[in-house]
């Protein structure tokens, strides 16, 4: 397997949310980077950011990635929102249908909002 | 939101589209809306098939899958490439042979394409909700050819056509085509199946999909072909 291109931190600014900053590539190689950071992830966490902010490049298997991601967390009960997205990307999430399970925001600070 | 420049990203995907359009009349196609995998009923599966290619550069197995994907499918099957071939936001219609000899019409979108891979995302309609990703990669020293499909199968009748049959069909034909490119690059290929549930749960408030049923339309289409034809020489 190929070097993932991409690096998740993951941060906690408020009891039961979580953020993971996504910076890099998101692609086929990004998979154990990414179940790596949701293991991260307080399990008891009613809420999930994806902070897209830095977000190099994401191609069809990062967005399968981001599905399987949302099983898992829809499964421990759990949201997923976004934010930091380009207008591009958000087009994609529109064009996938993504959008009508992950809210998308402007920015942290509004996910954060919405996710309280 | 992030304004950066993105142009790497913004050739390979398919530009928004609310529902298909093709310009010719094959059913199931136009009018309806292209589906992910969270818009099935069944469960959601991640099925992996992988070959390996031998010395190929990974840029010409997608070349030469993309420029011969119907005569890789197996006899019975049509995939109708889009004259632009296979390329971001085209649309190609798809005759499936069902048990009992029924044709099935449906379609993909192609969602994604780009030197190393495409996806193409099913209609409402299609047995299952979800996306196919072929790709080609280096890995262990050769190159691999791989197909992944993340689905659900679109409606409760699917969901039981894939439980009894249904997933094996499906595996044998991209077993089918991912041989059948190795043969084009003059290898004996043995195909790796992986299957994994992702999801066990179904969906019961996606059962309605059941209106867009692509074989139940296909079944009554056929089954109206007299009637058309009486029609037509009045």
């Amino acid at each position: 397997m190929t070097q993932a291109l991409t690096t998740l931190t993951v941060r906690v600014p408020s009891t039961g949310v979580a953020i993971i900053e996504i910076s890099g590539e998101v692609t086929r190689d990004s998979d154990a980077a990414l179940k790596d950071a949701y293991e991260r992830v307080d399990p008891h966490a009613r809420a999930i950011v994806l902070s897209f902010q830095d977000l190099d490049y994401m191609n069809s298997s990062g967005i399968g990635l981001l599905v399987t991601l949302l099983v898992r967390a829809q499964r421990a009960r759990q949201r997923i929102l976004a934010c930091g997205l380009t207008a591009h990307y958000r087009e994609i999430f529109e064009l996938t249908r993504l959008d009508e399970v992950i809210s998308i925001h402007d920015s942290e600070a509004a996910a954060l909002a919405a996710a309280a | 939101m992030n304004t950066q420049p993105d142009e790497r990203a913004a050739g390979p995907w398919a530009a928004p589209v609310d529902r298909l359009a093709m310009t010719d009349d094959h059913i199931n196609v136009s009018g309806r809306r292209p589906t992910a995998p969270m818009n099935g009923f069944g469960r959601m599966w991640q099925k992996t098939y992988r070959t390996a290619l031998g010395a190929v550069t990974p840029q010409q197995a997608i070349t030469v899958l993309k420029e011969h994907f119907p005569e890789l499918w197996p006899a019975g099957n049509r995939f109708f490439a889009p004259l632009a071939g296979i390329a971001p936001g085209e649309v190609a219609a798809l005759d499936l042979t069902m048990p009992g000899g029924l044709k099935l019409s449906t379609g993909v979108l192609v969602l994604y394409a780009d030197d190393e891979s495409f996806t193409l995302m099913t209609p409402e309609g299609h047995m299952f909700a979800g996306w196919i990703t072929f790709s080609a990669f280096a890995e262990d020293g050769q190159t691999w050819a791989q197909a992944q499909v993340l689905m659900r199968a679109s409606d409760p009748l699917y969901e039981l056509g894939m439980t009894f049959g249904g997933h094996r069909q499906e595996d044998r034909h991209w077993v089918h085509t991912l041989t059948s490119l190795a043969a084009q690059f003059g290898v004996d290929g043995e195909v790796t199946v992986e299957t994994v549930c992702v999801d066990r749960r179904r969906q019961w408030g996606r059962a309605r999909n059941i209106w867009h049923n692509a074989g139940i339309r296909s079944g009554l289409h056929m089954a109206g072909a007299p009637v058309r034809l009486v029609r037509g020489r009045r």
